[in-house]
């Protein structure tokens, strides 16, 4: 984010906050917010007026993480900004090149286009949690390592998640059929036939 | 991205009293988020600028989130994800045209995120409405003007344009629910109310920035699309710039009723290539009890396209609109049912 942009958020924040706080008098909130705040899980960030961090826990890699975030955060920002997970990648940021794909209860979404507290009570995987518990790479990152799947390695991470997802979901039948199926995941460096191979042969050993 | 409220609504009834409680300009200021795909892209952008979000995914256990088939026809809540729907085998099996529009939109990430009801109200990918340093917009910016009539046009709309937007619709399921006859139920403050999918969109004329006919605080709860001989022998075509992952230059959704190579019903739906999900209903019209010939064919896809008024840039989506809507409409025919 540009400072200037910072700025503005910020500015715009103050204002916003004194608008809510305003028309939260009124008598506008009650009839959801109790109705909201009622419930035992989530966390009720229905308070959360503009930028004040909420407070909730996401479940990332099988470990539960205690985070205070505003709710703008997407779950990319929220990965690499405050829990050190800088394994995913932000590559355009607007939903289009899938760098930052991860699993959300085993399904591969965009991150960037996810806000954080939209996941809390889901099961997040990063490329930081696929690995074997000693270290052992996944037979995925193994495949990509062998066919040279990559030159630059930023978009590999999402790559490597989306053809996990690829392989599970029974899109890797045919090469076709993956480079369909991993359309989402554009690769600048044009790796493309290698991916191919690499989903081709990790497609064998996870199903071992 | 601006500050906003976060809430999540556990039921219909919650999400649409807090809407209405918190509904204030012209545009809105509450939104629903769903899969967020076009919402949280947009509110980036700065070009939609809600005050507060209503996460209503919590609903997905409920009817919102359920498919259902029976004797009667196929029924969608609006918050199934696209993959879900895309890959149903009774939906491939019975209703391809539905399986085909959604399977060829997006990827497979964006299609796990994004839902059917968010999907038909998905925005324009105009590139004047998407980047706020143009000023003129009347879709974003309503009475400013619109920097797409002397811009770059190629990817903008022949059909349903005004002299104030000419803006692309760009998805592909609403022309399959067009093709298929489908309804939509809504929920309001009034209660539920059921239209035909076809009359939920509205064209730009003077006023670009309302683009469906549903009034603050509504939500879609569901599709329906009859079990009908159209939706068994029906086909979404889709053309694009690349093979994957694109948005239509020209696409066509048929639904086909064949009688011994007679037309005995027909819907057309075009994308890509209209401000609206476009139904063509003069084509259906010169279609309907003739002979499936190609001179019908070609009869049908000139007069589709009768009435379009192209730019500078996008003249070349007439003929491409043609071909595609020819194409569908021969495919439809030869369909295995």
């Amino acid at each position: 984010m540009r400072e200037s942009d910072r700025q503005s958020d910020r500015s715009h924040a103050h204002s916003r906050r004194n608008f809510l706080m305003v028309t939260a008098s009124s008598a506008a909130v009650p009839a959801l917010g109790r109705a909201v705040s009622a419930k035992a899980a989530p966390a009720d960030v229905s308070t959360s007026a503009s930028s004040d961090p909420v407070a909730f826990v996401l479940e990332i890699n099988e470990r539960q993480h205690r985070v205070a975030l505003d709710v703008r955060t997407t779950l990319l920002d929220a990965l690499r900004e405050h829990l050190g997970l800088t394994g995913t990648k932000k590559g355009c940021d607007q939903g289009q090149c899938g760098a930052c794909t991860v699993l959300v209860d085993g399904r591969r979404v965009l991150s960037c286009l996810t806000l954080a507290a939209s996941v809390q009570g889901h099961s997040i995987t990063t490329i930081e949690g696929i690995g074997g518990r000693n270290g052992e790479l996944h037979p995925m990152q193994q495949a990509f390592i062998e066919h040279d799947a990559f030159q630059c390695g930023y978009c590999t991470p999402g790559q490597i998640l989306s053809a996990i997802a690829c392989v599970n979901e029974g899109h890797a039948e045919s090469d076709a059929a993956i480079r369909e199926s991993m359309s989402g995941n554009i690769c600048r460096c044009g790796a493309y036939p290698n991916i191919v191979a690499a989903v081709n042969q990790a497609k064998l050993s996870m199903r071992a | 991205m601006r500050p906003f409220t976060f809430d999540s609504a556990a039921t219909p009834r919650e999400a649409i009293e807090t809407a209405l409680a918190w509904n204030g300009g012209a545009n809105g200021t509450t939104h629903f988020l769903a899969g967020g795909t076009t919402l949280i892209d947009l509110m980036k952008l700065d070009v939609m600028r809600p005050e507060r979000l209503i996460d209503i995914n919590p609903l997905r256990s409920s009817e919102f989130g359920r498919i259902a088939i029976g004797d009667g026809g196929l029924w969608m809540g609006a918050l199934v994800r696209m993959a879900d729907a895309a890959e149903h085998p009774d939906i491939v099996r019975h209703f391809p045209a539905v399986a085909q529009s959604l399977q060829l939109a997006a990827s497979q990430q964006i299609r796990n995120m994004a839902t059917l009801g968010g999907n038909v109200l998905q925005r324009t990918r105009c590139p004047y409405f998407r980047d706020v340093s143009y000023r003129e917009c009347n879709k974003r910016n309503p009475g400013s003007g619109c920097a797409a009539l002397d811009g770059f046009s190629r990817s903008h709309a022949v059909l349903g344009t005004s002299d104030q937007c000419i803006a692309s619709y760009p998805g592909d399921f609403a022309q399959t629910l067009i093709a298929l006859d489908a309804m939509v139920d809504m929920a309001g403050p009034n209660g539920l109310r059921r239209m035909s999918f076809a009359e939920l969109h509205r064209q730009p004329q003077s006023r670009p920035e309302i683009e469906t006919v549903i009034q603050p605080g509504e939500l879609i709860v569901s599709f329906f699309v009859p079990a009908t001989p159209l939706a068994r022998r029906s086909v979404f075509l889709k053309v694009r710039d690349r093979e994957s992952y694109e948005f239509a230059l020209a696409s066509a959704a048929v639904g086909l009723d064949l009688n011994n190579g007679i037309v005995r019903d027909v819907r057309i739906a075009l994308g890509g290539v209209a401000t609206v999900p476009w139904r063509a209903s003069q084509a259906e019209a010169v279609l309907r009890g003739s002979v499936l010939d190609e001179a019908a064919q070609d009869a049908a896809a000139r007069v589709a396209f009768s009435g379009a008024q192209a730019r500078e840039h996008n003249g070349f989506k007439i003929e491409l609109g043609r071909r595609t809507l020819k194409r569908a409409i021969a495919q439809a025919a030869v369909l295995e049912i």
